[in-house]
């Protein structure tokens, strides 16, 4: 394989399991066993050079799990990220982030040509201080901010305007791969639209690859070439994005799809199926998602499903040769 | 002239005893020692009976504050400055606090995102929910108990019984939005005022709580004004929508003409930039720039700095809301074939 062609990431098998504090009580008197939360349960996925991979599900799923620990910021209990040969630590790819709360992340202390500036002396990606200001200057353009924004702090900017400073800051670093976690959950419709444009651009010009996280599917359905299902842990369905939104194949996914609201054709008179979120302390036996799944068998209380593949689909579900059907 | 087609305007019923809510010509203003900030700057908007009136807009628009001077929870540092609010024919903006207080849940019942803000965490489900109705209904307890439980299994929580004796943190989130449901619904509300009810939840949850509140409406007759900047949610549960913009309603009418042929250059900007769920455009339509800030108001049509169509007229002066279609606009250009396009 050249180059090229190899992934810029390649996810082997990774699990995060956490352990649940318990109290004083539990665990000194009674002995109770300590209880674990599969929040990242045994994934594997390939993301392609200059691609955009996403993955979806409800809250608590585990997609930021999956998100802090490709950039290193939670470890996995067990598997391996295999990052393809650039300019980061370790001769891998840069790899940064760009986080949901655009406020959280960016320190308020600072002014905002600080917060960009910082990765740039770090890394020592430019010579001297006029060259530095320089790359600032540029990359608060390229954002669509101003240069006399470099003066102002995150509180005087707006939601969106304080994510184009994250963006500046995470491509100060010059990054192979950006990871994205929820970037527009917190914003309007319109900033939503402009940073997705943005974001499109960076790929193109700079040939980034993105991970992309969200709960938005219409934003994931734009930006994606392909797409993983998460559900309770595990990926329950990968493929390409006009598989999954035109040829949904598993239960779950088929079920998330109906449940967004169509703007077009909307569906006024929607009878939708009372569900509560799983939680992850608690999974059910077999196939995780067998008490919410209209197909369930008695195989699935029984036996967590395997992945098989249906064309370009990825799927779990012992009911898939049924679903190539539908 | 041509003879406008038959539609309920949006202003007919204004000023007649059938409208469950009637806003005219309402300012909201904070005075601050820098001079006065005008929020929300000349609203007119009426809800009937079972009717859903969605407001959008982006952030800052002014679309809680229109709903909180409704329930009257402004701030201490804001004040109604002009202008009038009815609610079933009663005017209300001017009541004393005690009164307004005895209205609110019984008369206005009020769901806001964050469904903790709203629930007492100290007490049980249960007793919240007899509690309010109690302070508002002749109800024995074991009556208010029993109306409880069924108000719980309406709002869609299984084994209500059980569930009337925990507390708030028990539930998951999108069960304790249906406990708010239910509190904001239990003494059988004329008006509820939403403030985004599902934005913090997960899609499939949020289809749940946005059929249960076409439900009430529908069933009850509860007029419901209904603030989200989702427009999927608009589109499956709004009878009207009323577009925001820098503290005015720049358009208002049905929700199918809003969605399919929005008339402002404003809507027609939000809309484009919603990407879509069944097919995939190169790029999303972008609004650039930001709404205005309150102390730096633009001149003539607030939207201008944004609009690509703005002329000499547009910062000049202030466009009216007149009929366009089958809504009102306030634009000076919709007849100018390329704003009025539908696109
Ligand atoms: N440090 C931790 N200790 C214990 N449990 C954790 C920890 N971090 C995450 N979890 C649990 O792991 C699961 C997955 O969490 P994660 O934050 O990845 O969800 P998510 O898919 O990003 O959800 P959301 O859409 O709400 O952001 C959750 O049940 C969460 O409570
Ligand atoms: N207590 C306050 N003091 C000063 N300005 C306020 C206050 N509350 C709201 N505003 C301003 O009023 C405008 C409308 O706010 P809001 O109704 O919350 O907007 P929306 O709900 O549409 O996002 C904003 O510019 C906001 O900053
Ligand atoms: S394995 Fe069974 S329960 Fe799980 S998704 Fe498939 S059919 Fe449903
Ligand atoms: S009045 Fe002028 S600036 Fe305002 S929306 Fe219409 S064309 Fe644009
Ligand atoms: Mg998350
Ligand atoms: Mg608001």
């Amino acid at each position: 394989m050249s180059l090229k062609e190899q992934p810029a990431l390649t996810a082997s098998d990774i699990s995060c399991w956490f352990h649940l504090p318990q109290s004083w009580l539990d665990r000194t008197v009674l002995g109770k066993p300590s209880r674990m939360v599969k929040a990242v349960d045994g994934i594997s996925f390939q993301i392609p050079r200059g691609t955009t991979f996403s993955i979806v599900g409800e809250s608590g799923c585990g997609k930021s799990t999956v998100a802090r620990m490709v950039v290193g910021l939670q470890a996995p209990t067990r598997g391996t990220f295999d990052f393809a040969a650039g300019r980061g630590r370790k001769g891998r790819l840069r790899t940064q982030m760009i986080f949901q709360d655009p406020f959280a992340s960016l320190n308020p202390r600072w002014r905002v040509g600080d917060i960009i500036a910082e990765p740039i002396r770090e890394l020592g990606l430019c010579d001297g201080a006029k060259e530095t200001e320089r790359r600032m200057h540029g990359l608060l353009d390229t954002v669509g901010l101003g240069s006399r924004d470099a003066g102002r702090y995150p509180h005087e900017f707006s939601g969106g305007q304080r994510q184009r400073i994250s963006i500046a800051r995470a491509l100060a670093a010059e990054p192979e791969f950006l990871v994205c976690d929820e970037p527009t959950s917190a914003l309007d419709v319109s900033v939503q639209a402009q940073i997705l444009n943005l974001l499109a651009d960076l790929q193109s010009d700079l040939g980034l690859t993105y991970l992309f996280i969200s709960h938005n599917l219409s934003a994931v359905r734009h930006v994606s070439d392909r797409v993983a299902v998460m559900y309770l842990g595990r990926i329950v369905e990968e493929a390409p994005v006009e598989e999954i939104f035109d040829h949904p194949r598993h239960p779950y996914t088929k079920f998330l799809l109906s449940s967004v609201p169509n703007l077009l054709h909307p569906d006024r008179d929607r009878v939708p199926v009372a569900v509560d979120l799983p939680s992850p302390i608690n999974p059910p036996p077999g196939c995780t998602y067998n008490p919410r799944c209209p197909l369930a068998s008695d195989l699935c209380k029984m036996t967590a499903p395997d992945s098989s593949y249906l064309g370009a689909t990825t799927i779990r579900c012992h009911r898939a040769a049924e679903a190539r059907l539908s | 002239m041509t003879i406008a087609p038959v539609h309920i305007s949006p202003h007919a019923p204004a000023h007649s005893a059938g409208a469950v809510l009637d806003i005219r010509k309402l300012v909201v203003e904070f005075p601050t020692r820098r001079g006065i900030l005008t929020a929300i700057r000349g609203i007119d908007l009426t809800i009937g009976r079972g009717e859903i009136l969605g407001v959008v807009g982006e952030s800052g628009a002014g679309k809680s504050l229109t709903g909180t001077a409704v329930i009257g929870l402004l701030e201490s540092s804001g004040r109604v400055a002009e202008g009038e609010i009815h609610v079933c024919g009663r005017r209300i903006d001017n009541l004393p606090r005690r009164e307004m207080q005895k209205l609110r849940g019984r008369t206005i019942g009020a769901i806001f995102q964050d469904p903790l803000t709203s629930l007492n965490p100290l007490l049980t489900v249960g007793d919240q929910l007899t509690e309010t109705m109690r302070v508002h209904l002749p109800l024995s307890r074991a009556q208010a108990a029993d109306r409880a439980i069924k108000l719980l299994q309406e709002v869609g929580i299984p084994s209500p019984e059980l569930r009337i004796t925990q507390y708030p943190h028990q539930f998951s989130g999108g069960m304790r939005q249906r406990v708010v449901i239910a509190l904001a619904l239990c003494a059988e509300p004329e008006l509820v005022i939403a403030d985004e009810p599902t934005t913090a939840l997960d899609v499939s949850i949020q289809a749940q709580i946005t059929a249960l509140l076409k439900r009430v409406c529908r069933d009850r007759g509860t007029a419901m004004m209904l603030i989200t900047h989702d427009m999927g949610v608009i589109a499956e549960t709004a009878d009207r929508v009323a577009v925001m913009y820098a503290g005015r309603i720049v358009e208002i009418g049905p929700v199918a003409s809003i969605i399919r042929a929005p008339r402002h250059p404003y809507t027609k900007g939000l809309i484009g930039s919603i990407p879509s769920l069944t097919d995939r455009r190169e790029r999303l339509v972008q609004i650039d720039g930001a709404m205005p800030r309150l102390n730096a108001m633009p001149s003539g049509c607030a939207f201008h700095p944004r609009c690509r169509y703005a002329n000499e007229q547009c910062r000049n002066d202030r466009p009216p809301l007149l009929p366009a279609g089958t809504s009102e606009a306030a634009c000076w250009h919709l007849d100018r074939e390329e704003v009025s396009h539908v696109a």
